[in-house]
């Protein structure tokens, strides 16, 4: 057994670990066609990442990527392909700034009401190509990429000025939230910065996650749909239900995503709001192989590479582009991908050999044994 | 919409049995769509519905949305879906810039293709040759694709004068031509705002003013794509891998080859709407240019049932809806409220003609609405017209899904031997 | 294993010969040593008197030998011509000239095929000569057609060996694979029968009875009866009662139609605007009327050969596929409604037919796979939550005590052999007390050792109460299990037996259609059967 245990451990890592070795080797490739020094970058980053202010940032950049890749991954697991997280968390946002703006209850009554109108965002439009597939039969992931665009219209639409768009210095906002919906976060200090309040739910998302895919029943119906349909269905599973429900589940999560940000932060939200999260979780769930000990690894790694890399640009003796961070990020993904594949196709072979040989070699045994015992 | 009647002749057949129309059906529709605008154009006053400045302008946006559409048509028909064209119509915008700037218009042009074609390399690679899933693999050409031309930028345009790491120095122009003589007596003939004439003339002298020669080849490699996909060996074969990948290999076919093909070609297409984009539609790279062409142009091809006629009439609408956002007048798109309303009035009647009595009444319910909606109002917000594309792309995919014939092994993973 | 040995096969031009034999006699391996998919350890083909060795199916082809499969490799979404010509549109292009090629095979054999129809739209006689079709258009003379009649009805089949003898005369020879013998009496000129692998013998239809040729294709050879005494109570536990579904699928049109009527769907209800053929006339009833009782302690076995509806009723008892009429009732409640969970978590276990697409989540572990299927139920849940701890000791447990071989309970289910999987799934199904087991192909793939392991387990189980609807190919487990015994032969439960006093021969018959009503075990027949007969009484 010990063996075994030792082999899954390796083989589970191996694919993050190729990945990220290939995507560094063609990083540093790319590198140096570029004329630069292939080393620099990563020890500059590296030491951007010791100072405790761009750790603050990495931290609060990483939730919010955890929260939108948690979202990507409950739908992985179903073998549904929620790429309409981006579109489901700005629109969430978007709801949860105008009803932060215009309503105000005391603050224990505030946040859950934001936390379930954010939730409630997600879920319906989630839900929308959710239903779509299991009514129509339409491709979950048509339906999410034009379920993005038809959300950015909304959004226009809702910040119009004579809708509930206030106008805030330059900017065309949701207006600024009531104080009883902003939560604070961790200050550590004026130089330091904060650290977002919500960055525990971030941690409490992972953990539920974890929990109800793993111990739950509802959680192994999932996992068994996502594997094998018709094994799911022989045991009892209703696949249509399912689907329906994990593309609500997968939206109401996906609909927290922005909130760090929200609500620890710019209290409003504005068209400088960043956008493509749902593409980037996309990439972060893949990597961390839709296990929420992976996600977050990956979401810190991804969120260093994005606020470690602005310093590059004013890199000293030699200035390095910054966007090589994104190079990186986009051949992590790719490498991800395929190597992910690829161990996991040898690793199955590889398994069925090793417990054939291991029976075989205990059936030999005992026929020996009967043998000498025959004697 | 409109642009229909432009577009090559369609596949004769048309790709399934059953509730799909036959051409001069389709054609009989498309009569009666022109003749209604034209009666609500009147009715609205809203001549820049039909006006020839706007059927140019749809052309023009049409084409890149077109274009990706044909990649994903090249791909899927072989079994391959490919997410992946936005990454590559953005490395087609990218190379067709880069080398534009540099070495002419047309160089560019061939350089975009190649920029696609790069692409649609990766993506082979990662769905034929290790199966990885096709959805997941073209996310990550993406990804891969924005960063890429993003770094780049860097090293490219950020040094040359009027250049910057987001935008291109300009490119020079592929040069427009006119029918001589032609253009512009439709051009007055629509000035003249008469019943369905002067709308025939906007729609076609639309079509044949202020052409650019890529838009021209765009155009041709519509037909060109359905003769070589349905009148050759070549096409036949391809087609087989996305229907019936093993029964192909047990007739001696190469799945892999043609699948790999399928997909260079596919991110040829891409590449060729992206250059397109730098090229024609403005004259730089801009960072953020294709702005979701890619997933309009695979809306645009199941809009179109796989079948690159029906494609082009998605990119049509697609780019006419465009073009309206972009010519102002939201009094235009009021107006086409009515012409909504009246249309969904017909739509329920033929409903209720083939007996379907619910939908009929849903159907009527929702014109009625319409109808209110726009006599209660004077205009529209201009997000309505951004979002038209995808909520009729949606509504189309809801309502034909399962009539919608997509090629029968699309997206699933093939194995050599796999058959035994 | 050793699929065929020593196989001796002759085909004359001009003749229709038959291969029969059994499920998992070797057949297939012959056919696909024939149609050059795989190659031969030892043996030689000649083909016109010539030996030959083929790599590919296209070296098979270019020799003449053309094959039309069982599961049809056909496009849907191309015409016929474009299947047709697919992979050698040398041979006449892809335009006019096939067409024309096409129309003049079609009307030289009489197949009635119109090319420029979409392949979904045929029915499944029509795609059947659709893949003649093919192999005639590159020039076969030699016609290998593997078991062709299985999904078609009597008029179809009566179509089909017109068109046979229509190629005879055109001096092809064609190779006919089947275990239907009443109609391969009907067709063919020479019988050849394999049994295990090896050629039994040679016949000619004329001068021999279907009896003889049943014979031939079982055997003689008795199982060993096992029962002691009878564990048949009178308590039914599942009665079912005009149980009729539908065949969906190509000759109806959509899936989405599928629900509708079928006689709706027969008049041509997708109203096509391209003059397609109309679908088959005659709409197949893939399980027709069936109704019988299982008893508390009793083991109902269903002889058939596969394909004449098993799968249909299974899917019906368990709930994954409604039937389109009749009810079901379990423990004398009204189950028709009931959907698969709730069926299973009031005691109806399954052992699934097809262990890796049903039974098992292949890369999970052995832990989680005794989850599947009882999730909802001790010692693998306990209320919301799943009971790791509880689900993996409860697998050691089975592990043991049904002797599955596995190094562990964290490997991988694909990593364990057929054998220890399907005892996995047994050990499963019997740690929840079932009170219906639905035994599909139970030790199908499974080796000798594990197969007398699950049958034990089978008839304990039956000793406590247990009722057993046994769906089995192997004539063997079928007789030795049962307590009753029928056969099912075109969706109808066409005959039943005394597995007492039944031989394999006269099961065989009704399997194949040959006959019908209660077996009689007649006892002044063949010599051997009343020598064996004197044994088998007295074990009762």
């Amino acid at each position: 057994m010990k063996k075994f245990d030792k082999e899954r451990v390796l083989l589970a890592v191996a694919g993050p670990v190729i990945a990220l070795v290939l995507a560094i080797a063609l990083t540093s490739v790319v590198l140096l066609a570029s004329d630069r020094n292939p080393f620099e970058p990563y020890r500059l980053m590296l030491q951007q990442a010791s100072y405790s202010d761009v750790q603050v940032l990495i931290v609060n950049q990483a939730s919010m990527y955890y929260i939108a890749a948690i979202a990507v991954a409950l739908g992985f697991r179903m073998n549904l392909f929620n790429i309409g997280v981006d579109g489901q968390y700005r629109l969430a946002v978007v709801m949860t700034a105008v009803v932060g703006a215009n309503v105000a209850l005391p603050n224990f009554l505030q946040i859950p009401l934001l936390l379930l109108v954010a939730m409630g965002t997600g879920a319906l439009w989630a839900g929308i190509a959710g239903a779509l597939k299991v009514t129509r039969g339409v491709s979950e992931v048509v339906a999410t990429i034009m379920l993005n665009s038809i959300a950015t219209a909304v959004i226009g639409y809702v910040t119009l000025a004579h809708v509930w768009g206030v106008q805030l210095g330059n900017n065309m906002t949701t207006g600024v939230m009531r104080k009883s919906g902003w939560i604070p976060g961790i200050d550590l200090g004026a130089d330091v910065g904060e650290i977002y309040g919500l960055v525990f739910l971030a941690i409490l998302l992972g953990v539920a996650y974890w929990l109800v895919l793993n111990r739950t029943r509802f959680g192994f119906d999932l996992r068994a749909t996502g594997e094998s349909e018709t094994a799911a269905a022989a045991s009892g599973v209703n696949a249509k239900r399912m689907v329906f429900v994990s593309m609500v589940i997968s939206g109401a999560v996906a609909g927290l995503a922005g909130l760090p940000l929200l609500l620890g932060d710019t209290h409003t939200y504005s068209l400088s709001f960043p956008a493509g999260l749902g593409f980037t979780a996309i990439g972060i769930a893949l990597l961390g192989r839709n296990h929420p000990g992976g996600i977050a690894l990956a979401a810190l790694l991804w969120a260093l590479l994005d606020k470690a890399s602005p310093a590059l640009d004013y890199a000293t003796p030699v200035a390095y582009e910054k966007e090589i961070a994104t190079i990186m990020q986009g051949l992590i993904v790719f490498a991800v991908v395929i190597s992910y594949e690829a161990v996991r196709q040898w690793g199955l072979r590889r398994q069925q050999k090793r417990v054939g040989a291991e029976l075989a070699a205990a059936a030999l045994k005992n026929s020996e044994q009967k043998e000498a015992a025959a004697r | 919409m409109s642009t229909a009647t432009l577009t090559k002749p369609q596949a004769k057949r048309p790709g399934r049995s059953g509730r799909r129309l036959s051409l001069p059906a389709l054609l009989l529709v498309i009569a009666g769509v022109l003749v209604l605008t034209s009666a609500v154009r009147l009715i609205t006053g809203a001549d820049g519905i039909t006006s020839t400045g706007q059927m140019s302008t749809a052309l023009r946006l049409a084409v890149p949305i077109g274009l990706a559409g044909l990649g994903g048509l090249w791909a899927e028909r072989a079994g391959v879906v490919n997410i992946g064209l936005e990454g590559m119509m953005i490395l087609g915008t990218w190379f067709g810039a880069w080398a534009g700037y540099q070495w002419g218009p047309w160089t560019g042009v061939a350089f975009g293709i190649i920029g696609g074609v790069l692409g649609g390399i990766l993506h082979a690679v990662a769905t034929v040759t290790f199966n990885v899933n096709h959805i997941v693999s073209g996310v990550a050409i993406n990804i891969l694709a924005l960063g890429t031309t993003r770094y780049l930028s860097k090293f490219t345009f950020e040094g040359v004068p009027q250049g910057s790491s987001k935008q291109s120095p300009p490119i020079d122009s592929l040069g427009t031509f006119d029918i001589p003589g032609l253009s512009s007596g439709l051009n007055t003939l629509n000035g003249k705002h008469w019943f369905l004439v002067s709308d025939l003339a906007g729609l076609v002298g639309g079509l044949i003013t202020d052409l650019s020669p890529l838009t021209v080849i765009a155009v041709a490699l519509v037909p060109l794509s359905w003769w070589v996909l349905w009148r050759t060996a070549f096409g036949l074969r391809l087609r087989s891998c996305g229907e019936n990948p093993v029964a192909a290999e047990s007739l001696g076919v190469n799945v892999y080859k043609y699948k790999y093909l399928a997909v260079l070609i596919s991110g040829g297409f891409a590449g060729l709407g992206g250059a397109f984009l730098s090229i024609v539609a403005s004259n730089v790279y801009l960072d953020g240019q294709t702005a979701g062409r890619g997933y309009i142009g695979l809306a645009a091809m199941i809009f179109g049932n796989w079948m690159p006629g029906g494609l082009a009439l998605g990119a049509g609408l697609f780019g006419y809806t465009d073009s309206l956002n972009l010519r102002g007048g939201t009094t235009n798109v009021h107006a086409l409220i009515l012409l909504l309303a009246i249309l969904l009035v017909f739509g329920a009647a033929y409903l209720v003609w083939r007996k379907r009595h619910v939908p009929a009444a849903a159907t009527a319910v929702v014109a009625v609405l319409m109808f209110l909606w726009y006599v209660s109002t004077d205009d529209v917000p201009r997000q309505v017209v951004t979002a038209t594309p995808y909520v009729v792309t949606l509504l189309v995919l809801s309502f034909s899904a399962q009539h919608l014939r997509m090629p029968k092994a699309d997206g699933l993973p093939y194995r050599k031997g796999q058959g035994k | 294993m050793v699929a065929n040995h020593d196989i001796h096969l002759t085909v004359r031009k001009g003749t229709v010969h038959a291969l029969v034999g059994e499920n998992g006699a070797g057949k297939s391996t012959l056919m696909k040593i024939l149609y050059g998919m795989q190659k031969p350890d030892e043996g030689t083909i000649a083909v016109d008197g010539e030996q030959v060795a083929f790599g590919s199916p296209a070296d098979a082809i270019a020799r003449g030998i053309g094959m039309v499969h069982q599961h049809f490799m056909l496009a849907d979404n191309l015409t016929v011509l474009e299947n047709t010509v697919l992979g050698s549109e040398k041979l006449h292009g892809i335009g006019g000239g096939a067409r024309r090629k096409i129309k003049e095979i079609s009307e030289r054999y009489g197949l009635g095929v119109r090319p420029d129809v979409l392949v979904e739209s045929l029915g499944v006689a029509d795609r059947q000569r659709v893949e003649i079709l093919k192999v005639l258009y590159r020039g076969a003379r030699t016609l290998i057609l593997d078991e062709p009649t299985a999904v078609l009805v009597p008029q179809e089949v009566d179509a089909l060996f017109a068109n046979l003898r229509e190629l005879k005369s055109e001096g092809l020879a064609v190779i006919f694979i089947s275990h239907k013998l009443g109609e391969v009496l009907s067709v063919a000129d020479e019988i050849t029968v394999i049994r295990r692998g090896t050629t039994v013998g040679t016949a000619v239809p004329a001068e021999t009875t279907p009896r003889q040729l049943a014979e031939m294709m079982v055997g003689s050879e008795l199982p060993t009866p096992e029962t002691a005494e009878s564990t048949v109570t009178d308590r039914p536990v599942i009665e079912v009662e005009g149980l009729t579904v539908y065949a969906a699928g190509a000759s109806l049109g959509e899936v989405g139609e599928a629900s509708d009527t079928a006689a709706t769907a027969a008049s041509g209800g997708t109203g096509t605007l391209l003059g397609d053929t109309p679908p088959g006339a005659d709409v197949r009833r893939v399980l027709d009327d069936v109704t019988f009782t299982i008893h508390a302690g009793e083991v109902m076995g269903i002889a058939g050969v596969e394909g004449n509806g098993q799968t249909e009723l299974i899917d019906a008892l368990i709930g994954t596929k409604g039937a389109d009429s009749g009810t079901l009732r379990f423990l004398g409640e009204d189950i028709t409604p009931w959907p698969t969970r709730r069926r299973r978590e009031h005691g109806v276990g399954y052992i699934p037919e097809d262990r890796h697409r049903q039974g098992l989540l292949l890369e999970a572990p052995l832990w989680e796979n005794r989850i599947l299927g009882h999730v909802t139920e001790k010692p693998n849940a306990k209320g919301f939550w799943l009971d790791p701890k509880g689900a993996q000791a409860d697998t050691r447990r089975i592990v043991e005590e049904y002797d599955v071989r596995t190094p562990g309970i964290d490997v991988t289910a694909a990593s364990l052999s057929g054998g220890n999987q399907q005892k996995l799934i047994v050990g499963r199904e019997m740690s929840h007390s079932p009170k219906f087991l639905i035994a599909a192909h139970p030790t199908r793939g499974v080796d000798v050792g594990a197969q007398a392991q699950i049958w034990d387990r089978i008839r304990e189980a039956r000793r406590e109460g247990l009722a057993v609807l046994l769906i089995s190919a192997d004539l063997d487990e079928l007789i030795g299990l049962s307590d009753t015994l029928r056969v099912i032969y075109n969706g109808r439960l066409v005959a039943d037996a005394d597995p007492a006093t039944v031989t394999p021969e006269e099961l065989g018959s009704a399997m194949t259609g040959a006959a019908a009503g209660h077996l009689e075990h007649d006892e002044s027949g063949a010599a051997e059967g009343a020598t064996e007969a004197a044994p088998e009484d007295e074990a009762r």
